[in-house]
């Protein structure tokens, strides 16, 4: 049942809605290629053409076609139109196409694959609602799910929807959401606390920053249900310091659901309290660790711990804690408001509901998509991606970051699913996909990625500290024609003991795409090898 | 009313052993003359997990465990000298002695270095990767200690004995990866350091060449480790 405020914020939003709508994109992609003017000379012209009455000027969130932007959307009831590469010059034209013929050299096909095949739950608002307008949210439907949860059920019916769901943590580990909540829910009484892990730090992915800019409400609204499941009154969003726009729409929705009394004390008028608090990263890849994230919340050095026990028995300051993914969490309110059972009717066996891709690398339509589990990477990469854009053969698609692996296009068949990546020798991770094509030295590869889990190891272990360095020594020998075969057996041998050794899953998997390029490109790193013999042949 | 912690048994390496549920698996094994090694870990001070030696192979465990951490449970089926296990143990020796200059013909901790003692122990006769041979400046300024970051393996014991025994705090961990080193205060001269108090605790805890009292030589480094059994009882409750 909503809330006054909820009905208040409704009809606002139903009072403002006029009969045209004009959404151009304010997310950071599209931003940092001139959106913000684009914008401006929209508004102009629409004052000038005297339309201001019924066509609404809206800055939206993202779209998600990033490499077509600026990105602008002209649309009533009947009809939407997606124009792409706008400019300012482009303004008058595009406010004249309202209710008129649309502007054809910049209208984007909406058929195609890369719009058609997707199916938005975590996206649903990117790129309609205004980030920063918690009416528009309410609108949509938001917070909706967060009174039901509160006045119409118990937390442990909240646990055993999501446990129907099968949701299962989207940050790349997989954990099964319901069960987390579960552990929380069951741990020792007293102070609890849900923190969301915001420092998306794989080279490449946007998913969560393009979440948490568009629709930051929705990830607060997650929180909260969690909060009330688990018997959590403080949280903390733990955001990367390099996401700006983010950290400032989230303080905005925070301000905002607290004066709707959907966050604070009597959250939606009942006794349940929440309160949430932002912390910011300071730069280190580590930090998304989930122990070394609570250990940079409490001011310590940003470095995990042993596991177990799990942050779920003894987390934050010691207290059971609930940690989840910004895009785990964007899912909370669709799976309450439509039930377990639905999300669980969408995607395969054991990877239920959608995900969320960054698509980058050598591919046409670079920008970030939301698709059923269970489709296969060929259709993603090459159908809704639309291929390499020379038109070439796609080499490769490296899944997972730094913590993942290639898969060849031998195998881009294969479902995406956890199960199905694991198998392949890559992970699901965060939701990164970067395309290669012929044109990649899967060695560089594999350097690339050893250089970044160097540098952003901690260094509290020593087959982590030292074993990246010193693998990432061997990759550069190799790549300079250095290498003997000794060199590689030893590289193999040191990504077995990295692996199988390290304190964190920074470490343990950092050997990952190695592993995965030895698997499928051995003969690249061979390749290498003779160079370096042969050289020393001509010497002798 | 406090419970006592029950006596249970669990076998590693093949051997029923009996145990209370609150030791360690590195505990009980060192109680009954099984070898693990450790360089981290030291009794009396909170546990690290870091330097990896100690891990060992329990049944229905997905990854291996690191025994100074891991309480022992009924049933529990430990191994700890797999084939797997033992080349680890090399591997990251290995891995310590290129890290930094471990030269031992020439370190003060010669004939009396825990680094030294474990390559001995496990069979590494030889280091198999390129050392990095990083030129650390030495920190002589303590009128009695000494620091040689190139000789510290970076196990925090002296970070942990300085703050949880002496109170301190002198000693902490500076820098990310393969550069962090262990610095006093903020990264001011030990001698001009405003927190420390000569009391020693780090260099006796000390594995290696890395902290010595000024006038020890080659191989004349000598740990005056009586005081350890005391740590236990300097601190409370800990994990």
């Amino acid at each position: 049942m909503p809330t006054e405020e909820l009905i208040a914020l409704k009809t606002k939003a139903d009072q403002e809605c006029r009969k045209h709508r004009i959404c151009v994109c304010a997310a950071a992609s599209c931003q940092s290629i001139g959106a913000d003017l684009v914008l401006k000379a929209l508004a102009t012209a629409l004052a000038e053409s005297g339309r201001a009455a019924d066509v609404e000027l809206r800055a939206v969130g993202c779209i998600g076609l990033c490499s077509a932007g600026p990105l602008v959307r002209v649309e009533n009831e009947e009809q939407s139109t997606l124009y792409r590469e706008v400019g300012p010059g482009d303004a008058n034209e595009l406010v004249g196409s309202v209710e008129a013929a649309p502007v054809e050299r910049l209208r984007i096909d909406t058929t195609a694959p890369f719009f058609a095949r997707q199916q938005r739950i975590v996206l649903e608002n990117c790129g309609t609602v205004r980030p920063e307008n918690i009416e528009d949210y309410v609108a949509a439907g938001g917070y909706e799910a967060l009174c039901r949860a509160i006045t119409e059920m118990t937390p442990a019916e909240v646990i055993s929807e999501l446990t129907a769901s099968g949701l299962r943590g989207r940050g790349g580990g997989g954990y099964p959401t319901g069960l987390k909540w579960q552990t929380v829910a069951k741990s020792a009484d007293g102070t609890k606390f849900v923190v969301c892990n915001a420092d998306e730090g794989d080279p490449g992915a946007f998913m969560d920053r393009s979440v948490l800019e568009s629709d930051p409400h929705r990830v607060l609204e997650g929180m909260t249900i969690a909060a009330y499941a688990v018997g959590a009154s403080h949280g903390y969003v733990y955001v990367r310091a390099e996401y700006p726009l983010a950290i400032a729409r989230l303080k905005t929705a925070i301000r905002q659901a607290k004066a709707a009394n959907l966050l604070g004390q009597n959250v939606a008028g009942s006794r349940f309290e929440f309160s949430i608090d932002i912390r910011l990263g300071a730069g280190a890849f580590v930090c998304g660790e989930e122990t070394a994230l609570l250990a940079s919340i409490e001011g310590r050095r940003g470095q995990p711990r042993p596991r177990p026990p799990y942050p779920a028995e003894r987390g934050l300051y010691g207290r059971p804690t609930l940690i989840n993914n910004v895009e785990t969490f964007a899912n909370i309110a669709p799976i309450i408001q439509r039930g377990g059972a639905w999300f669980a009717s969408i995607g395969t066996e054991r990877s239920k509901g959608t995900k969320v891709f960054a698509l980058a690398g050598q591919i046409k339509n670079t920008g970030l998509i939301e698709v059923p589990m269970g489709i296969s990477l060929r259709e993603i990469v090459e159908s809704i991606g639309g291929g390499v854009p020379s038109g070439g053969r796609i080499k490769a698609v490296q899944t997972g970051g730094p913590s993942g692996g290639c898969i060849p296009n031998d195998q881009l068949d294969i479902s995406v699913d956890y199960d199905s990546l694991q198998k392949v020798g890559s992970i699901m991770g965060s939701g990164g996909m970067i395309v290669m094509d012929e044109t990649s030295n899967m060695v560089e590869v594999a350097r690339y990625f050893m250089e970044f889990s160097m540098s952003e190891s901690c260094g509290k272990c020593a087959p982590c500290r030292i074993g990246n360095y010193q693998m990432h020594e061997l990759l550069c020998k190799l790549l300079a024609g250095k290498a003997a075969a000794a060199d590689l057996t030893l590289l193999e041998e040191l990504t077995f003991t990295v692996g199988e050794t390290s304190l964190c899953g920074l470490g343990q998997n950092a050997p990952n795409p190695i592993k995965s390029t030895l698997r499928y490109y051995r003969h690249e790193y061979e390749a290498l090898l003779s160079a370096s013999c042969a050289a020393e042949e001509v010497a002798q | 009313m406090t419970s006592q912690p029950r006596v249970i048994t669990l076998r590693i390496d093949d051997r029923e052993i009996s145990a209370r549920e609150d030791e360690t698996i590195l505990q009980v094994a060192r109680d009954n003359g099984i070898f693990i090694p450790t360089l981290c870990c030291l009794e009396g001070l909170s546990n690290w997990s870091a330097c990896r030696l100690c891990l060992v192979e329990v049944n229905g465990a997905s990854r291996l465990v690191a025994s100074c951490g891991a309480r022992v449970t009924q049933d529990m089926v430990v191994k700890t000298e797999t084939p797997n296990i033992l080349a680890h143990r090399k591997m990251i020796l290995e891995l310590l002695f290129s890290e930094r200059n471990h030269v031992c013909s020439v370190c003060v901790a010669n004939g009396h270095c825990e680094l030294q003692h474990l390559a001995q122990r496990c069979g590494v006769d030889h280091v198999r990767l390129p050392y990095r041979y990083p030129e650390l400046p030495l920190d002589l300024s303590h009128d009695l200690f000494r620091l040689d970051p190139n000789r510290c393996i970076v196990c925090t014991r002296c970070v942990r004995a300085c703050d949880e025994i002496e109170g301190a705090h002198t000693w902490d961990v500076m820098g990310r990866g393969i550069d962090c080193q262990v610095i006093t205060d903020l990264k001011t001269p030990w001698g001009a350091s405003e927190s420390c108090t000569s009391c020693g605790k780090c260099v006796h805890v000390c594995p290696t060449g890395a902290l010595s009292q000024h006038g020890t030589a080659t191989a004349e480094v000598h740990r005056h480790r009586e005081f350890l059994p005391y740590l236990t009882q300097m601190r409370g409750e800990h994990d």
